[in-house]
């Protein structure tokens, strides 16, 4: 076997927060040779991006470092500024989660990959140029002269990260840092993305350190998985053993709290469709006005969807599919350009400022981001009466008894009443909102991908609680995810979305065994399965279908 | 089964623990509401606690010192001069044979001083023998109330007009915004001369309110920047839902957001206006007599530049020290403000974490 390029040892990071060392990483061991894709597992808050970061200390100031870091035999952790930059780019690379932001928006890619080129290699402008193209062409990027020219505000997602796959790679580095490389993209994009690397990695022989919380990527993957909580290392293994025989509970929780597709618990799915349906949607089209020179652009096309009483109709599509306006017009956010959307009988398009008061109140939404869902200046008790208040149906003591209430129906203690959003766990914000939504016992939920902010087993948890409390208040749910996976354990009909047109939409069986239209096919072969036999199986399905 | 069961608390406690992105680094606000933390920030900066002392002493000094009127209260000094006293004007005990010389001492006696101590006029005496200190301490007055008068209304309005455009958008924010331009495109020293020039003759606090309506434009922008980012967050929609109106999203759900923002900027603009104020008064078009502000002390005497400089010294003291007092705030309120704003970890404190870490082992 060859020499490892990374070695591990006793490695530890602390932060200075406040007059005390905190650890986010403990005593981490371990090696990586060329060729091979080491997994490091975990959930927010575990160390995994420390531990990353932290190799070429590239950690806030308020870090410090300590045991052993070897890359090609050279300790990273007492050494020279120098030697660090000469390693960064050279040796090392990352690639990030936002490409967006982890590329610098007023250069063009061409540009920033020749200066990676020319800050390592004695290169001139049109040699480096040169060799940009080939690595543009080598990240498949189409048209790659013309591409070179391009500003990251033109390409879209997908492109953009293999952009940053082929500055990561400009050098040929030894070791690849690849730090949630797929998270902000899409799932049929994310499986075009993690092809690349593969085949990137075997050509080039490097070495891959992989960040990630998504179990699917990890089957797709890694040969060595590495599961962290809390800063520990709980389990280290081969990637056959932790997903087959995990020893540790807490990977066993870890796996179990992954949604996989068709396996969920086979609940009852009869819902009376006689009555009139809560939400009503005929043709509707929503057009994002002009603005400036931006042309007007027609976001949702001639949709038309039932949701009937008691019953939770998930939305499924890319993102710019149009389910998140679909979702903002539903609750009267947007305005329709044509066609009619009622909301328990009331043509919700036509209605005047007043009329659209009241048919709120029979509406609840939860946002996607509990970050900025939550005003951060008002403690949550009253950002979860507010509805209540403004409904005149509570004041007071009165107020508060119905707010407690509230969240204790969420799971929350009551004394959180008084709490402010900064002081809650994404989980416990994604709970506020909620409670929010349920206020005044809507007929009707909008539930704007609630858990993609979440780790799996707070979404696990999260799942649980909505599908308890819509067992209890019967209240109709439109859940908008990306994620077929959460999709198929709660809803009762499935309704897929492409370029703002209702792809295809039908019982939830149906659409996951034999959907019809090809987009949905794909949609479901792209989702990431965790186990690493099934995906080599749909790998080499998907490479065949290829040639 | 027992032992599956866990008890409510139990489970609740899991809850409080349960690890999120920032726990380490939400270690230092735990626990605490948003202005705890903000507090707690500004007081860690070392220079704007100082400044914020320093500055309320010496408005509590100034206050103090010689009659104020504070709307119909009026209140007594401590001073035995007021501004309207003739003493006689002091001949001989002068170095250069100066008239008037400032008696005020702080060199001691045993480093061949003539001792610490104020004496009969400390900051010297006008042409006229009026005394100096009470003169300087009336115009600190003037020109504090100016400042504070014309931060209020710039605060005001600037609030207003810059959250109205950056909530409303399109139309109603281009209209605003070209009359803010507008606004901005005349120099502030001939909107002061004019208005000083109309209007000063009418006493400090007028002068003071028309400044006040032009000086708001750069707080309108910035207030107007942060509501149309504030706008698009997801709360302003749940709000909405919930049924709120938008005079209560725009006051009870983005202002109190935006506050950061505007308490930074209206404190960064009172040392503005100190300055307009003492510009203004220096070229004749503030404040007029028999009224007295800094920079109309520093106007009157300026002839007497060579000869008698420390008619210079005490107001330039005064005007520099307050708008520097009131810099260094705004700088600590910004810092505390931005939550990105991370603080520094100095070498001491490194070594005494080492120490404590040495102890624990």
């Amino acid at each position: 076997m060859s020499e490892p390029i990374l070695k591990v040892k006793d490695f530890s990071v602390d932060f200075w927060v406040d007059g005390l060392w905190y650890p986010a990483a403990i005593k981490m061991n371990f090696e990586l040779h060329p060729g091979k894709v080491l997994a490091i597992v975990g959930e927010s808050g575990s160390g995994k991006s420390t531990t990353a970061l932290g190799l070429m200390d590239l950690l806030a100031s308020n870090a410090r470092r300590s045991g052993q870091v070897l890359i090609k035999d050279v300790d990273m952790i007492n050494v020279k500024s120098s030697t660090l930059r000469k390693f960064r780019g050279k040796e090392v690379a990352y690639i990030f989660q936002e490409p967006m932001t982890a590329l610098n928006p007023v250069y063009t890619i061409g540009f920033q990959i020749v200066e990676t080129l020319r800050n390592h290699f004695d290169m001139g402008p049109k040699q480096a140029r040169s060799r940009a193209i080939e690595l543009i062409t080598m990240v498949e990027i189409p048209s790659p002269e013309q591409s070179f020219d391009k500003y990251p505000h033109q390409l879209s997602g997908g492109q953009r990260q293999r952009a940053m796959i082929a500055q990561a790679l400009a050098c040929d580095p030894g070791l690849l840092v690849a730090d949630e490389p797929t998270t902000a993209l899409d799932v049929t994009i994310q499986a075009e993305i993690l092809d690349l690397m593969r085949s990137l990695k075997d050509r080039l022989n490097s070495a891959i350190l992989l960040i990630t919380h998504d179990m699917g990527v990890v089957a797709d993957m890694a040969d060595e998985i590495l599961v962290m909580k809390d800063g520990l290392t709980v389990e280290h293994g081969s990637s056959d053993q932790i997903f087959n025989r995990p020893k540790h509970p807490y990977t066993t929780e870890l796996l179990a709290a992954v949604p996989k597709l068709g396996s969920s618990r086979k609940r009852v799915l009869k819902v009376a469709r006689d009555a009139e349906p809560v939400l009503k949607m005929r043709d509707v089209t929503i057009v994002y006005p002009k603005r400036g020179r931006i042309p007007a652009f027609t976001a949702v096309k001639d949709f038309s969807l039932d949701i009937f009483p008691g019953e939770i109709v998930g939305l499924v599509g890319e993102s710019g599919s149009g389910k998140t306006t679909v979702g903002k017009a539903a609750i009267g956010l947007l305005p329709i350009k044509s066609g009619s959307l009622e909301i328990v009988g009331k043509d919700i398009s036509k209605a005047s400022q007043k009329e659209l008061f009241t048919i709120r109140r029979h509406t609840g939404i939860v946002f996607q981001d509990p970050a900025s869902s939550l005003n951060p200046r008002l403690p949550i008790g009253e950002s979860i009466g507010e509805p209540i208040f403004l409904a005149k149906l509570a004041q007071g003591d009165e107020l508060n008894k119905k707010v407690e209430d509230l969240l204790e129906q969420v799971e929350l203690p009551r004394s959180y009443r008084n709490r402010f959003p900064h002081e809650l766990s994404g989980g416990q914000r994604q709970r506020v909102g909620i409670a929010r939504a349920l206020a005044l016992t809507p007929d009707l939920l909008i539930a704007d991908e609630p858990t993609s902010a979440l780790d799996v087993s707070v979404q696990a948890r999260f799942l649980d609680l909505l599908l308890d409390l819509q067992d209890k208040l019967k209240f109709a749910c439109l859940f908008i995810s990306h994620d077929l996976a959460v999709v198929d354990i709660l809803a009762h009909r499935i309704a897929v979305m492409q370029n703002g047109l209702l792809v295809e939409e039908g019982e939830r069986d149906q659409i996951l065994n034999s959907a019809k239209d090809p987009y949905t096919q794909r949609l479901i072969a792209a989702v990431p399965v965790p186990d690493p036999a099934e995906q080599r199986k749909r790998r080499e399905a998907r490479l065949a279908g290829k040639r | 089964m027992k032992i599956r069961r866990k008890s409510k608390e139990q489970a609740l406690e899991e809850l409080t623990i349960e690890s999120g992105e920032n726990a380490i680094a939400n270690k230092e606000v735990e626990g605490l509401t948003q202005w705890q933390i903000i507090r707690r920030r500004f007081f860690k900066h070392k220079a704007a606690v100082a400044s914020l002392i320093f500055l309320t002493f010496i408005i509590v000094f100034v206050f103090s010192a010689v009659d104020a009127n504070f709307g119909p209260i009026k209140t007594k000094g401590w001073w035995k001069w007021s501004p309207d006293d003739l003493p006689d004007l002091r001949f001989g005990d002068c170095p250069n044979d100066t008239i008037g010389c400032p008696t005020i001492s702080i060199v001691p006696k045993f480093l061949g001083g003539a001792g610490i101590g104020l004496g009969e006029h400390p900051f010297g005496q006008d042409d006229i023998g009026r005394d100096y200190f009470s003169l300087v301490m009336k115009g600190t007055q003037r020109s504090i109330q100016v400042m504070f008068i014309i931060g209020f209304f710039a605060a005001i309005i600037g609030t207003v007009v810059g959250a109205v455009a950056g909530y409303y958008r399109g139309i109603v924010d281009n209209v605003l915004m070209r009359f803010t331009d507008f606004i901005i495109t005349i120099p502030a020293v001939i909107v002061g001369s004019v208005i000083g020039a109309k209007f000063g003759n009418l006493g400090a606090i007028i002068l003071a309110v028309y400044l006040g309506l032009f000086a708001w434009t750069g707080l309108s922008r910035l207030v107007r920047g942060e509501f149309l980012t504030l706008r698009e967050r997801e709360f302003v929609d749940a709000a909405r839902v919930a049924g709120a109106s938008t005079r209560r999203i725009i006051f009870k759900h983005i202002l109190p957001n935006a506050v950061g923002v505007i308490i930074v900027s209206v404190t960064l603009l009172l040392s503005g206006a100190i300055l307009l104020e003492t510009a203004l008064s220096y070229l004749g078009f503030g404040v007029v007599p028999p009224d007295v502000s800094l920079g109309l002390l520093i106007n009157q005497y300026q002839d007497a530049f060579t000869t008698r400089p420390f008619l210079f010294w005490y107001p330039g003291f005064f005007i520099v020290s307050i708008a520097l007092s009131i810099n260094f705030i705004g700088d600590g309120l910004r810092d505390a403000f931005d939550p990105r704003q991370k603080r520094k970890i100095t070498k001491k404190e490194k070594q005494n974490a080492r120490a404590i870490a040495r102890n624990q082992a």
